[in-house]
């Protein structure tokens, strides 16, 4: 296989590719400029449509689908809401494409607003990433006094705004529905769908929310076309007609226990083992990999035999993953524990989950508080059927919190428990021999003093 | 209209939350934008500030520390430390010594995780994944991201953040900084 020549990232690493300067020699802004002048909104919304591209922030929806519930000859204002809240552990790709490459993202801010008709674009950005937000608002100024946003761009009669708004460190504002009630002025609590955001969003009014790296290959598409982005990554099965494949390429974020850690393009449908060898320089320590998270926390774990699977929108669901994900790839070597893992994971999930419905904001901290009494020595096999109970009831596949950030918690305990059940068993075992087959409910007092 | 006279904001504080005004359609998004301008300037949010932005934003208070309560990120009762460093702790720093280096510096310095040190020269929180696994374990002191950073070197670092602080403060004190003790 030739090597693949990045395109999200083939400015990263040279001199001031964060300017504009840069990103006009490379090509950029004229694509914008000619879509302006050549094409109506909806022509770019079918662009989007045929290129295949779905959303990078996580749930992958098809973007251009997305932007097509908008209701057609709405009055307006609709608002485009661009998701930097980057937060899933193990997720760092919008980071580096904002500080590196910020032009490349609001040059796909600017093609999206415009295919939606939005006249103003919030990106929320994480509290977490000063810096990205300098350069972010460094770009925005510079492709201001370039005469690329504002009113009547170039003559145009398009309007544009892009405003920055700051989180405050919290994870639910990465559900879009949240994020919207954020910038609203609001606790971020998720909102029931429907209606859906592209009818009733931000102020009310008709909203797209996309991730930071959806904006980067939009602008990517709008400069190299359809043609070229369907010739990048895993085609749709024909005998399926649901399927709408995995095309382009997509930024994995490598992390945990690999030699070199970093973000890497590839495309889309590069397997797990191909990504840690040939671009991770392998696990570290010339130790064994004993799992690793496909994409994000929230996505559960594959096991080392399952390292081939390709990592496409479908691949890590064949093994019992939630999806893709953000495509944050965490390897975890032969001497982690897995429930230490699974209590890092539980821990994250009951501080972040925003309280709003009883099963996730309950059972998030008892999860929590279950696995943390394991790890004092005071587990029961028993413990292993409570969790799974949890896992198989909280969330919105089972029907009972609004938001999918129960999903993503129950996800890895469900996975885990099944594919390292005896390591659990074990440890149970060994650390609680005089207790592990007791069924008796624990007593309150003793939870709260192993808490 | 402002009913009620302020007793925390300042009115450059007042101007820099109206220059923002434009932006939004509503002025109850000024709510997030605001806290953080009050928060940059005072390290923290009391109830009296809470009360001035609702009146700045012609908003009911309740709303306002609703709001402000979701977000662990804002403290009230007392300011945070000159420097506010997050350790971050989640899996890809965890598995790299993130929670390691999170006792260290916090016994070094002599406080509990979320304590600030007795001068009020750096608070030390842990933090969920602050987005750079690549350079995990990480913390992010202000506006500064330690990449990589190893236990033993982590004191000096965040000793040198400090003095960037000292640097851009206006009011030019010098007061005695905790040191962090040796071999702890």
């Amino acid at each position: 296989m030739p090597p693949f020549e990045p395109v999200l990232l083939e400015a990263i690493g040279t001199p001031d590719s964060h300017t504009l300067e840069s990103y006009c020699s490379r090509g950029g802004y004229a694509p914008f400029e000619k879509l302006l002048a050549e094409q109506q909104p909806t022509d770019v919304i079918e662009l989007v449509k045929s290129s295949g591209l779905r959303g990078r922030g996580g749930a992958g929806f098809p973007t251009g689908v997305k932007w097509g519930f908008l209701p057609k000859d709405h009055p307006g204002p609709i608002y485009l809401c661009v998701n930097a809240d980057e937060s899933e552990p193990g997720t760092f790709n919008n980071r580096i494409l904002m500080e590196d490459d910020p032009h490349q993202v609001i040059e796909g801010t600017m093609i999206s607003s415009y295919a939606t008709r939005a006249t103003t674009a919030y990106i929320y950005l994480r509290y977490e990433y000063p810096h990205a937000w300098d350069r972010l608002q460094a770009a925005i100024d510079e492709a201001s006094a370039a005469g690329l946003l504002g009113s009547n761009i170039k003559g145009s009669g398009f309007s544009l705004d892009i405003y920055l708004h700051r989180g405050a460190a919290a994870y639910i504002c990465g559900e879009e529905t949240g994020l919207i009630e954020s910038i609203e002025g609001k606790r971020a609590w998720p909102r029931i769908k429907p209606p859906f955001p592209a009818i009733e969003g931000l102020f009310r009014k008709p909203t797209v929310v996309n991730n930071i790296e959806t904006m980067a290959c939009v602008a990517q598409i709008a400069r190299r076309g359809t043609d070229w982005f369907r010739s990048i990554g895993v085609p749709a099965d024909p005998e399926n007609p649901r399927d709408p494949g995995s095309y382009g390429p997509k930024l994995y974020c490598l992390s945990g226990h690999v030699e070199k850690p970093g973000c890497y393009e590839a495309p889309l449908g590069i397997t797990l083992r191909q990504l840690i060898d040939e671009y991770g320089g392998g696990v570290w320590k010339g130790r064994k990999a004993k799992a690793a998270i496909p994409g994000g926390i929230s996505m559960g774990l594959m096991t080392e035999a399952e390292f081939d699977t390709p990592l496409d929108f479908k691949g890590p669901g064949t093994v019992g993953c939630m999806g893709l994900g953000t495509g944050a790839v965490v390897v975890i070597d032969e001497t982690v524990s897995i429930v230490d893992f699974l209590h890092n994971s539980c821990r994250f999930f009951a501080h972040e989950s925003c309280g709003q419905c009883t099963p996730c904001r309950e059972g998030t901290s008892w999860n929590q508080r279950i696995l943390e009494r394991i790890r004092a020595g005071k587990g029961r096999l028993k413990d292993l059927e409570i969790l799974l109970e949890n896992g198989n009831t909280m969330g919105m596949m089972p029907g009972s919190t609004i938001c999918g950030l129960a999903d993503g918690a129950a996800w890895p305990i469900k996975n885990a428990i099944n594919k390292f059940r005896d390591e659990f068993e074990e440890t149970i075992k060994r650390t609680n021999p005089e207790g592990w087959m007791v069924t008796d409910p624990v007593p309150a007092l003793q939870i709260v003093g192993a808490h | 209209m402002i009913s009620h006279a302020l007793t925390r904001l300042t009115p450059e504080m007042v101007a820099e939350i109206e220059a923002l005004a434009p932006r939004y359609p509503d002025r109850r998004a000024l709510v997030l934008p605001a806290l953080h301008i009050v928060n940059k300037a005072l390290r923290h949010v009391p109830l009296d500030a809470v009360v001035d932005v609702a009146n700045v934003l012609g908003l009911p208070p309740a709303e306002v520390q609703d709001t402000l309560s979701f977000y662990e990120f804002f403290h009230q009762k007392k300011p945070h430390g000159t420097v506010r460093a997050f350790v971050c702790r989640s899996v890809s720093c965890a598995l790299r010594g993130g929670e390691e280096l999170l006792e260290k510096l916090c016994s070094q310095y002599g406080i509990q995780p979320y304590g600030t040190t007795d001068d009020g020269s750096l608070t030390i929180e842990p933090a969920e994944c602050l987005g750079a696994c690549d350079f995990a374990p990480c913390v992010l002191a202000n506006d500064d991201l330690l990449k990589n950073l190893e236990p033993a070197a982590a004191a000096a670092a965040i000793e040198a953040v400090k003095v960037r602080a000292d640097r851009r403060s206006t009011d030019g004190s010098s007061k005695a900084a905790t040191q962090p003790r040796e071999g702890a």
